[in-house]
């Protein structure tokens, strides 16, 4: 596919402004760029084409099916878009007067309620701009309540299970901690003496997602908290798995003191590409004074305003958050209701729990035993049978016109593949992917070499990786061609 | 299966080492790339930093992995190997030739092995 | 009630039965009875009918304005239909992250069109994938050469936007960063006193340009002080203004940052918007987030791949630099689909138009007795004007009549312009304010 720059032709141009209507001004030259930057030229149909054709070179949820677990590729209902493309929110100034945004507050403020009930949390932050985010915010409540407290000095350590996402160590480093491995027990949950001895009065808190990212709700987790805040340290909870038990149960009751919620997985705003997500992040009462600033009130006259916690540990990011995918997730609550998010829980955990039972016959399952909303497949076993790893698998999969799964994570499963339907698949859907993977399974026992260079029906192969990281080639080189 | 060369010293950690009269030559051996695979970036501390035996002083990427690199001797990095910069590969090319630094005043070292122990250590490893 | 499930109630039923299962509530027999619930606490779902109802009636409460004279991080320009054509493809919304190259050539190739534009518009040689936003960008860009031996703290001038100032403090206070904050002069950087500042443990210099208040720094003074002393330049820049003005990459400049909510996103109450990132080739590494390169896969096609990837918390975990895991993607898009429309003429005439009106803007309230211009120094589309009456009184006047004034400061009001406001618009604001300060005596 030709690059922008190479459809370009010096001298096209889109009539989008008009001529200045006032006296130009005129800048001192020592204030100029001396060329204008090299952005393409190009009339308006070829830049159409242009993108129609990158879009049939674009898998999106509206291709077919995505279980990659951890990610939550649910469908993203069109009505969130028609809403969060009203005018009445895409052309509101962020520092518009108060009393001229009242409807856009409610959304945040709403918005802030609904998954505060859903989570278990008494105040929620809607500024971080992503999961990562919030786990660096929630991060910071909890190192703002222990710099309160005097003892942010001693409590340098985070505890983080050895299973974890990688932004859950990054964030914590973010945040100013070091952490503390904490392995898992072979059932696949926290091991308890490990995190007894790990606990104590250096601990700042715990970093937990469950159900886990094995996809297995540990029963232990009262323990768990139980264990941490004796020692002084507080509990962060990771929302990236919350599909698997909306209406079933909540954070809030499991011990933990923070949450962050991903808005563009569980509450189904699409993904863009990468983003724009939203992560916001959840508190218990005695945490909510440090949130960042601003946070949407309800006053006694029953209008909406901006304030500043009493002890806000400031800024995450400009403004008040990606409100726009704040809209979106708020359509998609309203919608679903009390009924629907508990019946889309149960419905994903359904779902995975299916594909699992029909995939078990051939794949080893790291973790039998019932699921929650995902579930993790170990193909050591088939690698050293006949030499096909979980790549190979994911790359083939692409023949079959479908997704390919979350591979090799998380790190304590080796040749993991992490399979996450969700529940807004047909179970002729979940069939056919079983169906494949099934298939895939047969052809490794004669066909390896077949699926060592899969995928074969795309319009790429297997991209030289070494290549581009050895010798950077980040931007199109004008001189060059 | 590996290059083991006999006049190297060797860390169970995957490092060789050579003494060219007091300054410490330090490297990756072929096991170690082997198991690393295709390297595209190492990450080489500066001259004047101390490093500490058993400790990390520089990691080395793949594409989709970073792996520790950790010193074998408590010194002074006299001198770093830049050419593997700008030619990460040497490393899988020529793993004995790519020495990543050069360590002076070296006060202790990690108990090395002799090739044979080497050896027999990425045996066991394997299995 | 709405529900995005395919399957009805009686394949369900059929499902638990092939796992040998009775009802939905046996899947979380592993829930401790303690933590069980059973529903939650919320209203009932709502057919799509009503939530477009009630969400539009929610949009409804809100006030648009036909003309915007505010800027302060967040600018009204013009956004050409084809944009939001392009950007509302299936695809490309609902697309995840490109992790599988074979699939997602069309998400990769986008943003590596995105990256040689963003690279085009400040002059620098690598960007990356994007950020957050303009704050978060700011703040990566300044942590990104504390290297945590010799170079450890950051130096930023208080002229900068507050917000994003808040921003920086809160990621170098988290990572224990010293950072100094120069109090501004003549709402500008105070160069002297930034100069005393940077020393040689200084990692990085931010200054922004235009500044806070509108205004264009020296920007050749503060890269020479800071190099002087071996410290990196983070410039945080608007980038409508490279349309016309002097990039970072021309200045000499180690690291541009910049808010891209300009570059064909809506003004959208906040959100979401683009933190762009660029840096010279030598700091490659150092920059945190997603970056795309160009590749060839066996048979020698051109390809497009994340790369880099070592540097990000899914492989480096806590020795990552960022966690920075999803970025705005979509809304890089739009900035790269929004530049390749405009294309370098209309970029200039955007940038030309926003600095013509806001120089006519300032000339023609300068007439009004009272209101003058708080700075002589050059300034690109806002302006910072003294008020003689009640700034806040203004501002409600003004709204009643359809338009958002200036933002209110402690010392006056913040005006702006962009080429989305019509000389006639212009001139309207103007005899409103003269009569409303008129009346006010």
């Amino acid at each position: 596919m030709k690059l922008l720059f190479e459809r370009s032709q010096s001298g096209r141009y889109q009539s989008l402004l008009p001529d200045c209507d006032v006296p130009a001004f005129e800048f001192d030259s020592s204030l100029l760029r001396a060329a204008p930057p090299r952005l393409p030229e190009i009339a308006e149909v070829d830049l159409d084409r242009h993108y129609t054709e990158l879009s049939h070179e674009t898998y999106g949820v509206n291709t077919g099916f995505y279980p990659l677990g951890s990610c939550t590729m649910k469908y993203n209902p069109r009505v969130n878009e028609a809403m969060a493309a009203l005018p009445g929110f895409t052309e509101l100034h962020p520092l518009q007067p108060e009393e001229t945004v009242q409807g856009a507050l409610e959304v945040l403020y709403d918005t802030g309620k609904l998954l505060s009930a859903i989570t278990g949390m008494d105040e929620m932050t809607l500024q971080p701009a992503a999961g990562a985010h919030g786990e660096y915010t929630g991060l910071l409540l909890i190192r703002r309540y222990h710099q309160s407290r005097g003892e942010l000095g001693q409590r340098t350590k985070i505890l983080v299970p050895d299973s974890a996402h990688g932004t859950n160590p990054a964030s914590a480093v973010m945040a100013g901690f070091t952490v503390v491995s904490v392995p898992s027990n072979p059932q696949g949950g926290v091991d308890l003496d490990a995190l007894r001895k790990a606990a104590g009065p250096d601990t700042a808190g715990l970093m937990l997602t469950n159900p886990n990212t094995l996809g297995l709700f540990d029963p232990n987790i009262l323990e768990i908290t139980r264990i941490v805040h004796e020692a002084g340290g507080l509990c962060y909870y990771d929302g990236a798995n919350l599909n698997a038990i909306m209406g079933h149960a909540r954070p809030g009751d499991m011990g933990f003191d923070c949450v962050h919620v991903n808005l563009h997985k569980t509450f189904s705003t699409p993904h863009g590409g990468g983003g724009p997500g939203s992560g916001p992040v959840g508190c218990k009462a005695f945490l909510a004074e440090f949130l960042p600033a601003p946070q949407v009130e309800k006053r006694p006259d029953g209008s909406f305003g901006f304030f500043t916690p009493a002890r806000s540990l400031g800024k995450v990011r400009s403004f008040q958050g990606n409100f726009l995918v704040v809209v979106r997730a708020l359509s998609y609550i309203l919608t679903l209701g009390r009924e629907g998010l508990t019946e889309a829980s149960a419905t994903a955990v359904l779902n995975a729990n299916y594909m699992m039972h029909r995939l078990g016959k051939a794949y080893t399952i790291a973790y039998p035993g019932v699921c929650m909303h995902e579930f993790v497949m170990d193909l050591t076993d088939l690698k050293d049978k006949t030499g096909v790893n979980a790549m190979d698998v994911a790359k083939r999969l692409l023949d079959f016109g479908i997704h390919p799964p979350t591979m090799y994570f998380p790190l304590i499963v080796h040749e993991a593949l992490m399979l996450e339907p969700t529940e807004t698949e047909s179970r002729e859907t979940l069939d056919a992917a079983c169906d494949a993977l099934l298939e895939i399974w047969q052809e490794a026992q004669g066909q390896a070499e077949m699926l060592h260079t899969a995928p074969h029906t795309k319009t790429i192969g297997r991209p030289d990786e070494v290549t581009a990281a050895r010798n950077p080639v980040l931007r199109y080189a004008f001189e060059e061609n | 299966m590996y290059n083991i060369p006999e006049e190297l010293k060797y860390a169970k950690s995957h490092e060789w080492v050579k003494d060219e009269g007091g300054l410490f030559v330090v490297g990756l051996t072929d096991f170690a790339q082997q198991e690393l695979g295709d390297i595209v970036f190492v990450n080489l501390p500066a001259e004047g930093d101390e490093v500490v035996a058993g400790e990390t002083f520089a990691d080395v990427e793949s594409v989709k992995a970073v792996a520790d690199v950790f010193s074998p001797v408590t010194g002074v990095v006299a001198e770093i190997n830049e050419e593997l910069l700008d030619n990460p590969a040497l490393v899988n090319e020529a793993p004995y030739d790519a020495w990543l630094i050069k360590v002076s005043d070296v006060t202790d070292t990690e108990e090395l092995l002799d090739a044979a122990a080497y050896e027999a250590h990425c045996a066991a490893e394997k299995e | 009630m709405g529900s995005y499930l395919p399957s009805t109630g009686e394949e369900r039923r059929q499902m638990l039965e092939a796992l040998g299962m009775q009802t939905l509530d046996d899947l979380y027999a592993a829930v401790p009875p303690e933590v069980r619930i059973h529903g939650l606490d919320l209203p009932e779902g709502l057919s799509e009918l009503e939530v477009t109802r009630r969400v539009t009636e929610l949009s409804e409460r809100n006030t648009v304005f036909r003309s915007v004279f505010r800027g302060a991080g967040a600018y009204r320009h013009f956004i050409p239909a084809i944009v939001k054509t392009i950007t509302s493809k299936e695809e490309f919304l609902t697309a995840y992250t490109p992790y599988q190259a074979e699939i997602s050539q069309g998400v990769l190739q986008s943003i590596f069109e995105y990256q040689t534009q963003i690279c085009e518009l400040t002059g620098m040689e690598v960007s990356n994938a994007s950020v957050y936003d303009g704050a978060v960008a700011a703040a990566e860009g300044v942590l990104m050469n504390v290297d945590g031996r010799k170079r450890k703290s950051v130096v930023v001038s208080g002229a900068a936007d507050p917000q994003i100032l808040s921003v920086i403090g809160t990621y170098c206070e988290s990572r224990n960063v010293p950072l100094t904050v120069v109090p501004s002069k003549d709402h500008a950087t105070d160069l002297e006193a930034l100069q005393a500042a940077i020393g040689a443990d200084t990692a990085s210099v931010y200054v922004q340009s235009p500044n806070f208040f509108g205004i264009l720094e020296d920007v050749d003074a503060v890269v020479a002080a800071a190099h002087a002393q071996g410290a990196k330049v983070v410039l945080g820049v608007d980038p409508i203004s490279l349309g016309i003005l002097k990039t970072p990459g021309e200045y000499g400049v180690d690291v541009a940052v910049g808010e891209g909510q300009s570059l064909g996103l809506s003004l959208g109450f906040g959100g979401p918007y683009l933190g762009f990132m660029a840096s010279t080739k030598e700091l490659m590494r150092k920059l945190p987030g997603r970056i795309v390169g160009q590749t060839v896969d066996a048979e020698g096609r051109r390809c497009f791949v994340l790369t880099l990837q070592a540097r990000e918390q899914h492989i480096r975990r806590e020795k990552a630099s960022s966690n920075i895991c999803s970025n705005e993607a979509l809304c890089a898009m739009t900035a790269s689909v929004y530049l390749a429309a405009m294309g370098p003429k209309g970029l200039k005439t955007a940038a030309e138009s926003s600095a013509a009106k806001a120089h006519y803007l300032a000339r023609e309230l300068s007439r009004i007795p009272g209101f003058r211009l708080l700075s002589e120094k050059p300034f690109f589309q806002e302006f910072l004007m003294s008020c003689p009456t009640d700034p806040k009184g203004l501002e409600q006047y003004l709204a009643s009549q359809g338009i958002l004034g200036g933002l209110c400061t402690e010392e006056g009001i913040l005006w702006c312009a962009t080429e989305m406001n019509s000389k006639a618009e212009i001139d309207r604001l103007v005899s409103l304010v003269e009569a409303y300060a008129k009346e006010a005596k």
